[in-house]
């Protein structure tokens, strides 16, 4: 990989405005229905965020703050956001929606990977200072919020407050080596090399 | 950290480099691949001009999209997206030079279930897919995890991923599982003991008497459902149950090579001093059948307990459990048995392999599906069809009122025509109760053992299996 492109790869901080989305142990079925898998591209992901939690019995857009925030880029939940299925078609979707780094009280492990393979900064901290962030968002949906991934703070109302990104994510969009395809293959000769050591593989 | 544990050994013989951020660069043994997380990998790596280099260390097979009708199973398939997808897969692997287990194969089926009758799934690997599922393979000693899109291409162009190195929970499981109660049962009250989110950033070593009495088939249905316990990973120190699973498979060694291949299984097994960041202690001996009752795998009761009020449990699990209610409809204070069924669903990737039909069709046996109840025999893999129906167990599943259907993920996720209805309520041998997850967003799901499935399709309600099998007390 060039040096341009590294550096152009790099997520230092990301600003914008709140979008805060409620509720412990949100799983990727409802953040993208399994019936928008069926698909060889990303093409078409930003409809399908939420798609059944933004809508009514009758099919309506209902008040979810998919519907409500739109333009938002930093969106923030509570715990164990994403668990359930591997699908990386759910931060896929977010993203293409506009969400550029998340907020919350815990990630879900598959669902943190995602995110660092697609250089979404997700960040933790504790219940309080979420709800108070989410309290501030819904009272002030067009107020800036800015997440500095190098120095580990959110910044909204005037405040700081401090947050955690997991030190191989925040290593990996500080340095810009989130697309790991260059990296990995850039160590063939050890790869073959702990290849040819393991019993069950003849090469 | 933990220390001497198999996690701890298989890991550092597949480690390759450290890399820049401080993750591991690890040397994946199996990468197994279905239709779903695989054609943008493709595509890219395409784009880029980059060749696989360990092709034969990937294996690929059609699960979540086929139609489980064998005439629905005609090519080109009815829905043209699914068809785009297999035909994708097709054109991947083989440009590729990958194996591929297609509709025309009679090895086609889900994933996790090819992979371990096929001999592929061996003691000492490191095993990823693009499916969260993939803790499954664990069961054989193996280190087993789901990915992201993103990194079935990593694994497909350089056969590693990044990965972080988890603690590792012993869960020692004592005593022995009752009759009626299965392994699932098992997995059930582990994860709503521990919690949803209480494995994550573990890997669970599965251990003690009763694991250790469990069959192959049955240590499979624990390790999948890890990771609805928040555990990417689960495993089970390899022993002669293991070995015995695999002697004679078709991936496996041969004579004096499964000789040699079994003294590096022994070797990576947990050492009688190994050290672990956590040890959890369950009994088997007073477990019994368990039901969800929520909308997450965590929100299990046993058969004969009531459904906890959501005032009863800790603060943090109130909202949720009141949310869950009002979907599936239950009534706090009572015992799920009882409630009717419109859906009977047996199959997956942790409940689909031959001995599990075989538990169901013990109770099927002279008994019929109740009028009210639509039910679903879903084999695991072709070869699992096969084997039942050499045995005759098909006709059970017939006679009784199941259809009886080719492979497939089917109506766990529903990405096929197998879908429930409206607010239908489903006894399912699935792993996920999500909203929405069975292809219907007010459809409700029961989780249980495939037993347990077996009974409440023949008593359209949900029913303790031991009340129809005859049980010395």
């Amino acid at each position: 990989m060039s040096d341009v492109a590294v550096e152009e790869m790099k997520v230092r901080r990301v600003a914008g405005t709140g979008v805060p989305v409620r509720g412990d142990d949100i799983d990727t079925d409802q953040i993208i229905p399994a019936r928008f898998l069926k698909t060889t591209t990303w093409e078409g992901m930003d409809q399908y965020a939420f798609y059944d939690a933004r809508r009514d019995d009758e099919g309506e857009l209902n008040d979810h703050p998919f519907n409500e925030y739109k333009g938002a880029n930093v969106l923030v939940v509570n715990d164990n956001f994403g668990c359930g299925s591997s699908r990386e078609h759910a931060p896929r979707a977010l993203a293409r929606w506009g969400v550029e780094a998340i907020v919350g009280e815990s990630f879900a492990e598959i669902f943190a990977d995602n995110c660092k393979s697609l250089g979404i900064p997700a960040a933790t901290t504790d219940a309080e200072t979420v709800a108070e962030l989410q309290d501030f968002i819904e009272s002030n949906p067009d107020a800036g919020i800015e997440l500095d991934v190098v120095d580990e703070t959110v910044t909204y109302d005037g405040k700081t407050v401090d947050v955690d990104i997991d030190e191989a994510m925040r290593g990996a969009l500080v340095q810009g080596i989130w697309d790991t395809v260059a990296l990995l293959r850039s160590n063939m000769d050890a790869i073959d090399e702990t290849a040819a050591d393991l019993p069950y593989i003849d090469r | 950290m933990s220390e001497g544990t198999l996690y701890d050994k298989v890991w550092d013989r597949h480690k390759v480099t450290e890399l820049p951020n401080g993750q591991d660069q690890l040397f994946i043994g199996l990468h197994l691949i279905h239709e779903v997380t695989s054609p943008q990998p493709f595509s890219e790596l395409r784009e880029r001009g980059i060749e696989v280099p360990y092709p034969e260390r990937n294996v690929a097979t059609v699960d979540h999209i086929v139609p489980t009708r064998p005439e629905g199973r005609e090519r080109p398939l009815a829905d043209e997206s699914a068809e785009g997808m297999l035909t994708a897969l097709e054109r991947n692997t083989s440009e590729t030079g990958i194996q591929f287990y297609g509709l025309d194969s009679d090895k086609q089926g889900i994933t996790h279930v090819v992979a371990p009758e096929l001999g592929l799934t061996q003691p000492g690997m490191t095993i990823v897919c693009g499916d969260s599922h993939t803790a499954t393979h664990g069961a054989f000693g193996s280190i087993a995890f789901g990915i992201g899109t993103s990194q079935v291409r990593d694994v497909l162009a350089s056969q590693c991923v990044a990965a972080d190195k988890a603690d590792v929970r012993r869960i020692e499981v004592a005593g022995t599982l009752g009759e009626g109660v299965h392994s699932k049962d098992l997995i059930l009250k582990i994860i709503a003991e521990l919690g949803v989110d209480g494995g994550v950033g573990y890997v669970y070593e599965y251990g003690g008497e009763a694991v250790h009495d469990l069959s192959m088939e049955e240590r499979l249905a624990v390790c999948n459902m890890s990771i609805e316990g928040g555990a990417r990973a689960g495993y089970i120190n390899p022993d002669e149950t293991t070995y015995e699973f695999l002697r004679g498979r078709e991936f496996a060694p041969e004579g004096e090579a499964f000789e040699e291949r079994k003294a590096y299984w022994e070797s990576i097994a947990s050492d009688a001093d190994a050290e672990y960041d956590d040890v959890v202690h369950l009994d088997a001996d007073d477990l019994e059948p368990m039901v969800t009752w929520g909308t997450n795998p965590g929100q299990a009761v046993g058969i004969s307990d009531p459904v906890p009020a959501p005032e009863d449990l800790p603060e943090g699990e109130r909202e949720a459990a009141r949310a869950a209610q009002e979907h599936t409809g239950v009534t706090p204070g009572e015992p799920m048995a009882g409630y009717p069924i419109d859906v009977a669903f047996l199959g997956t990737c942790t409940n689909g392999r031959a001995s599990d039909f075989r538990e169901a069709a013990a109770v099927l046996e002279g008994r019929e599906v109740h009028p009210d109840v639509r039910a679903l025999a879903v084999p695991g893999s072709q070869t699992v069809k096969s084997t039942l129906e050499a045995e005759g167990v098909d006709e059970i599943f017939r006679d009784a009122g199941f259809e009886w259907r080719e492979a497939g993920c089917s109506m766990c996720l529903a990405m096929n025509d197998d879908s429930l209805e409206g607010d239908e309520r489903c006894a399912s041998s699935s792993n996920r109760n999500y909203v929405g997850r069975q292809g219907s967003k007010d459809g409700r799901t029961v989780l249980m053992s495939p037993a347990m499935v077996a009974a409440a399709a023949v008593e359209g309600e949900v029913a303790d299996v031991r009340d129809l099998t005859e049980v010395d007390a």
